[in-house]
């Protein structure tokens, strides 16, 4: 009973911390529709292209990681900037489909051209931490939780503990909000509309590299991560679009469910319902509750 | 349901070509196996994509899903009701492909924008799933590739590409004619109703319910028979993998770039997605004499369809139909006012 027990416990907190991951993708999804209403579907190709162009900076030119990190943060500042200025700008009074679809396209242009740059092959990276139990937690609690998967979890918090702070306490978070609530009032009052923009792109972009290095150590750096990374869909239909709280508790939701029914109930059906476990979730949190666990409630104006 | 002059004008045009002109022409296997095969029947999911997306106005991304679905109740009813015959078992592949498209185009009721698009997702995973994991849909078969059947109808054979390509210009030209009819009809101005402003129509009284359940089963079953078309006259095998996300995402491309909301930009787009891989590929041969690695070549393809994806969502969010649309009117305008002008100059003298 009791190793019964322990391990549920181990799936459970195994699939918690795993679901920082899909949190960590979410988050950049958030960030975007915050301030701008975008539903940027290129976030998971944003993650396989920052994290391959890390890679490309440390294994091709052998950049020391800090500086390779740092060149990789800056480019994708640039991928910001440059959407700003070219997709975005122009698509300022589009409809929100239209938006969307070019978001896709996006997508498109970043996948491609990173495995032009970088090469088609899967790629290691290591960070120097090992994705296996950690000896202390599995002598003492007899839980065998994988380091990286704490080290995930470390992460996701920290980054939202900061952008939280942020958004709450900083004139540019304020700034923020003010876009997300009416982009036009708030240019009128003199908030730099472009600037926002930029920032909130640029964030969402390292956010995008912090995610694709934790998954790129898990499951190596390989064009997969741009499918893993839709699982951060279902996990904001869950968290709800706009809340930053929503992506961390939705994707503890998914990774949690989909390890449990995986363990649980897959063997039943010969394996691999993770595939489609959270978008089945999800259909059922659109039918009950559209607008996710935490976001605002969708009012449509005739 | 009338008929214009134009449009018939443009069918015997179409016949004339597909009929004609193509089977006295082209005689190599290549063309009919690599090209025209699967451009009608990539045409034909698109055609369904178009009726959920351009008409109705759904973010749907689950196409290849419904084609998977119809190419593996195709493999079974040849198999297991050998009765049906190949049309019969066509036509109601279609329809279990329909039935997907009904149960998983239930969230569209509630939702909309990239909402649907994560459900109709689910969809794409589900069903590929479902036939990867259940060995009965496979009938057993391990090694994952399962080889289609023949194709006969009426106790003929149609096994080579010509009799192929006839076999699918056949089912795309009734399936397109009928797509027509349905999206000029009083169905399709439901659907165009509901797209335009969902709320509005319903005021007037259009069902919500029906329309988009219509709409979805209507596009599934296309997509199931384009599908069911797509392994047995093209990929000639059948295993799950073929119809995976990418390929949902191509032919949403081929949606959206040919035109939203047309039937003859579903064939543009479906042509140009599937031709320009091609064309780039005969250029890094022929210009490049294989210097660029093949993997870059699709690299390069990808980002080029990506940034013709946003630049036609800048500048002309209808499409190549558009565009073409835009053409023939000017040439029209041009020589309307050249005979204009030699009208005037008639009367001067």
């Amino acid at each position: 009973m009791i190793d019964e027990l322990l391990f549920f416990m181990e799936v459970l907190v195994g699939g918690l911390l795993a679901g920082t991951m899909y949190s960590l993708v979410a988050l950049g999804f958030v960030l975007i529709f915050k301030a701008s209403a975008t539903f940027n579907f290129s976030q998971g190709a944003m993650v396989f292209f920052s994290v391959l162009a890390f890679c490309g900076f440390m294994q091709d030119f052998n950049i020391p990681f800090v500086l390779a990190f740092i060149l990789a943060a800056l480019l994708m500042v640039v991928v910001g900037l440059c959407t700003e200025r070219l997709v975005l700008r122009p698509l300022m009074n589009a409809s929100e489909d239209t938006v969307l679809m070019a978001t896709i396209g996006l997508g498109y242009v970043l996948e491609g051209l990173a495995q032009a740059a970088w090469g088609v092959e899967v790629r290691r990276l290591d960070l120097g931490i090992g994705d296996f139990p950690v000896p202390w937690i599995a002598d003492n609690l007899k839980l065998f939780i994988s380091a990286l998967d704490i080290t995930a979890g470390l992460v996701a918090a920290i980054m939202i503990i900061g952008l939280f702070l942020l958004f709450k306490y900083t004139k540019i978070g304020l700034g923020l909000r003010a876009v997300a609530d009416d982009a036009g009032a708030a240019s009128s009052i003199g908030i730099p509309l472009k600037h926002i923009m930029l920032l909130v792109w640029s964030a969402a972009g390292v956010v995008a590299l912090v995610a694709g290095c934790m998954w790129g150590a898990r499951a190596g750096v390989q064009f997969a991560l741009v499918d893993l990374a839709l699982k951060a869909l279902p996990v904001l239909i869950i968290g709800g679009f706009s809340s930053i709280p929503g992506a961390i508790i939705g994707g503890l939701i998914i990774g949690a469910v989909e390890k449990i029914l995986e363990v649980y109930i897959g063997p039943f059906f010969g394996g691999a319902i993770e595939g489609w476990a959270p978008y089945v979730l999800a259909i059922f949190f659109l039918l009950y509750r559209p607008e996710g666990l935490f976001g605002e409630k969708i009012i449509r104006r005739v | 349901m009338t008929y214009t002059k134009k449009d018939l004008i443009n069918l015997s045009v179409c016949m004339v070509l597909s009929l004609i002109i193509i089977p006295t022409f082209i005689k190599t296997e290549y063309w009919y196996t690599s090209i025209l095969i699967p451009w009608l029947c990539l045409a034909l999911a698109t055609i369904g994509q178009q009726i959920v997306m351009g008409y109705t106005g759904q973010l749907a991304l689950g196409a290849a899903g419904f084609m998977a679905a119809g190419a593996f109740a195709m493999f079974n009813l040849i198999l297991r009701v050998p009765d049906l015959g190949f049309v019969g078992s066509l036509i109601v592949s279609g329809l279990i492909a329909a039935a997907f498209g009904i149960l998983f185009g239930l969230p569209s009721l509630k939702v909309r924008g990239i909402y649907l698009m994560v459900a109709t997702l689910a969809s794409q995973f589900f069903i590929i799933w479902m036939i990867d994991k259940f060995g009965w849909f496979k009938n057993y078969d391990s090694s994952g590739i399962i080889t289609a059947q023949d194709i006969v109808i009426l106790g003929k054979p149609f096994t080579t590409p010509l009799a192929m390509y006839l076999v699918c210009l056949a089912v795309t030209t009734v399936l397109t004619l009928l797509a027509m009819n349905m999206a000029r009809g009083s169905t399709g101005r439901n659907w165009m109703a509901v797209r335009d402003m969902d709320i509005a129509a319903e005021s007037m009284g259009v069902s919500l319910l029906r329309t988009k359940v219509q709409a979805f089963a209507i596009s599934a079953f296309y997509c199931g028979v384009a599908g069911a078309l797509f392994a047995f006259c093209y990929l000639k095998s059948l295993e799950p993998v073929a119809f995976d996300i990418k390929l949902s995402f191509k032919i949403l491309f081929m949606c959206i770039l040919g035109g939203l909301g047309t039937i003859n930009g579903a064939f543009i787009g479906a042509a140009f997605i599937l031709l320009f891989p091609v064309f780039l590929n005969a250029v890094g041969n022929n210009v490049f004499h294989g210097a660029i690695d093949a993997t870059i070549i699709s690299s390069i393809e990808q980002v080029i369809f990506g940034l013709l994806m946003i630049v036609f969502m800048i500048y002309e969010p209808l499409g190549m139909a558009k565009l073409w649309e835009n053409l023939k009117q000017k040439l029209r305008s041009k020589f309307l006012s050249a005979n204009i002008k030699n009208l005037k100059s008639l009367k001067k003298s």
